[in-house]
């Protein structure tokens, strides 16, 4: 029972990073219908420029956070006006193909930069590398420090996309962008922002991955992204409880394929839940079936 | 008049026939040309690298020294990204465009082997400090004919840890989480896993995982709960550094045993020094040895690089110099002359121990099993073959 326990809180932890990156792109889908490629590789960027403020600059763990967030809004936001913009009236298509451009141009651009080798997080010092036992469980102070920041983002895009301005705004754009924008929105703005959000989220989960595993490297982007794109759609692509739910259960299923199974099927149960997903129930958990009108 | 004339023009035309003729082998007289084609960068970087800073300091010895019977040694060097399709294409173009007479490298086994077909079609000798898995060598075909090593092989690894497990800690349980993603990890596991078995142990859960995996908690909550005395990471130090970490988070405090795949520092900057307790690895060589042979190669070492030498430093060393050892006592400088020099070593004495080469292209030499202890070396012990 104790190792359920323990399974479970290993779960929550891994579930809270393809949570915070399955935000973004389940956003970017809802309001611009683009599966965002380019998304995993945001949060692999905001790992390395954590890393850089504490081993160049020596900062501190939430300067870096806060750094990594700010950095990784202006690469998503310049991704949306260089990559997409000028594809705005393209086919679906091609916009996807642009993305897993965009997505490869990064990988190996920061390949370029700061070479292919695995690079360790500075050690952990202080609170940081405390940890709590019950009984025999064991919660270490990382753990708790994911879950917490991945759940005060969440309630802050809550906050942000129920009670404020440019929150209506984009769900007005997600609902239907040629009536919001004759109704005085301004649609470049907003889809913009909607950039900012999933970037600034991907980038914490960057620097919390790198504190949690300490490991990171150019190409650490691609399966979590992949991951969180399951999560996203077995959330309900364009819904934003939908990917918190999408990546808790994502990262919980992971764990206990490894756990109770073998290990070794861990990833196949992932994507094996996504092609069951698309045959059962095409738009995901909270979706709601959609009738295309002819 | 015109008689001579004629004898003069045709001596002078036989001779610029010779000149021509000889012209591509021996451009330069006065040199030889090795490849190197190493891991410089990408997923096993540090081997690469380390192994490069032995083999020219050993060039830089032999040249300093007058070279291989008068002749100076020129290294060419590759960077094959750590990965086994380049790492052909180079050894490709150093044979056929460089003209070198032997390849040394690359570091990892499947980098080494994807270059051996091409070895053994050009007749040209490869040798690789550290590709340790049991089939480099040899094959169901028999015996790689151009193919040479001065490591040990993977079972020989396997087979020591199992042995110090049981009769130094007296282990009687043991899990192996191994990385099945490699032959390494694969050849090394199955070794361990016999002798422990043979010695009475008993292996009570194996788990497994992928090169790039980054999370082993659940893995390690789900040994956690069972009855063990050692674990065995038969891996290389990306992913064995993380596990050794989260397995001390999670309060496990077993003593974890590895193999040369843990000799590198990222092990300890990605375990960080207080989880590195209790930690043995086998291996090639240790800096702890008194041998004066080794300590020499330490100060040489030092004066040239200001640091201390890990074992793929001793090894890109020992194997710059065995390969050396058998140009200069080689008949003449073809590939195949080298190669039945290299058959023929004898007592070669190397700062990873003396060996000789067995019938299978496999050094006969000693192993060395290194104990961690805040994440730097505290002791080590050395087991004869």
């Amino acid at each position: 029972m104790e190792q359920f326990f323990q399974q479970i809180i290993n779960g929550i932890s891994l579930g809270s990073i393809y949570a915070l990156i399955a935000l973004g792109y389940t956003m970017v889908y809802g309001i611009i219908k683009l599966i965002n490629f380019a998304h995993g590789d945001v949060y692999m960027v905001g790992a390395y420029i954590g890393y850089f403020c504490m081993t160049s600059f020596h900062m501190g763990f939430l300067p870096s956070l806060f750094i990594a967030m700010t950095f990784c809004v202006i690469l998503g936001v310049a991704i949306e006006k260089i990559a997409y913009k000028p594809l705005r009236n393209a086919t679906r298509i091609a916009v996807l193909i642009t993305a897993i451009g965009v997505s490869l141009f990064i990988e190996y651009g920061t390949m370029f930069f700061v070479k292919a080798d695995v690079r360790s997080y500075p050690p952990l010092t202080g609170l940081l590398v405390k940890s709590f036992k019950l009984g025999d469980i064991v919660i270490t102070m990382q753990q708790l420090l994911i879950v917490g920041i991945t759940v005060i983002l969440m309630v802050l895009l809550q906050f942000i996309v129920k009670r404020t301005r440019i929150g209506k705004a984009m769900r007005a754009v997600s609902l239907d962008k040629e009536a919001a924008e004759l109704m005085g929105i301004n649609v470049n703005t907003t889809i913009s922002f909607t950039f900012v959000l999933g970037s600034a989220l991907a980038g914490a989960a960057g620097v919390l991955v790198g504190i949690y595993y300490n490991s990171i490297n150019p190409l650490m982007g691609i399966m979590p992204g992949l991951k969180a794109f399951v999560a996203a759609v077995f959330g309900g692509i364009g819904i934003i409880p939908g990917a918190m739910i999408g990546g808790y259960f994502i990262g919980t299923l992971e764990v206990m394929v490894s756990g109770y199974g073998n290990s070794m099927f861990r990833d196949a149960v992932v994507f094996a839940v996504l092609i069951l997903i698309l045959i059962v129930k095409p738009s995901g958990l909270l979706g709601k079936e959609t009738r295309e009108k002819v | 008049m015109k008689k001579i004339a004629s004898v003069l023009l045709l001596a002078l035309l036989i001779s610029a026939l010779f000149v021509s003729c000889s012209a591509p082998g021996a451009a330069n007289i006065n040199e030889i040309k090795i490849g190197i084609n190493y891991e410089l960068s990408g997923e096993v970087a540090t081997y690469g690298q380390s192994s490069v800073e032995g083999i020219e300091l050993a060039i830089e010895q032999v040249n300093a020294a007058g070279g291989i019977n008068g002749k100076k040694i020129v290294p060419v060097k590759y960077d094959n990204k750590s990965e086994p399709s380049e790492a052909t294409t180079l050894a490709n173009k150093l044979i056929t465009q460089d003209k070198v007479i032997a390849i040394l490298g690359p570091a990892t086994s499947g980098s080494f082997m994807g270059q051996i077909p091409v070895a053994n079609k050009n007749k040209i000798p490869v040798a690789s400090g550290s590709a340790t898995a049991d089939d480099v060598t040899v094959t169901e075909n028999g015996v790689q004919e151009y193919a040479f090593r001065v490591c040990f092989n993977d079972s020989f690894q396997g087979t020591v840890m199992a042995n110090f497990a049981s009769e130094n800690l007296s282990a009687k349980n043991a899990v192996v989480i191994m990385d099945s993603s490699s032959d390494y990890g694969k050849g090394l596991a199955k070794n361990f896993k016999s002798t422990f078995t043979a010695a009475g142990g008993t292996i009570v859960d194996e788990v497994a995982f992928v090169k790039g995996d980054t999370d082993f908690n659940a893995i390690l909550t789900k040994i956690k709960g069972q009855n063990f005395d050692v674990i065995y990471i038969p891996g290389y130090y990306n992913e064995a550094g993380l596990i050794i970490k989260q397995a001390r988070a999670q309060g496990i405090t077993a003593p974890i045993l590895g193999a040369d795949g843990f000799d590198s520092p990222t092990l300890l900057e990605l375990a960080g020094a207080s989880a590195l307790n209790d930690v043995y690895f086998t291996n090639h060589y240790s800096s702890l040895d008194q041998d004066p042979n080794v300590l020499k190669f330490i100060d040489d070492f030092k004066a040239k690089y200001n640091k201390e030498p890990d074992a793929f430093n001793a090894l890109g060393y020992d194997v710059a110099m065995f390969m050396i050892d058998a140009i200069g006592r080689s008949d003449a400088l073809t590939g195949e002359a080298v190669k039945n020099a290299l058959e023929a070593t004898e007592g070669f004495v190397g700062v990873t121990g003396t060996l000789s080469v067995d019938e299978n292209h496999n050094p006969v030499k000693s192993i060395v099993v290194i104990g961690l202890k805040d994440g730097k070396q505290d002791s080590s012990l050395k087991v004869n073959p």
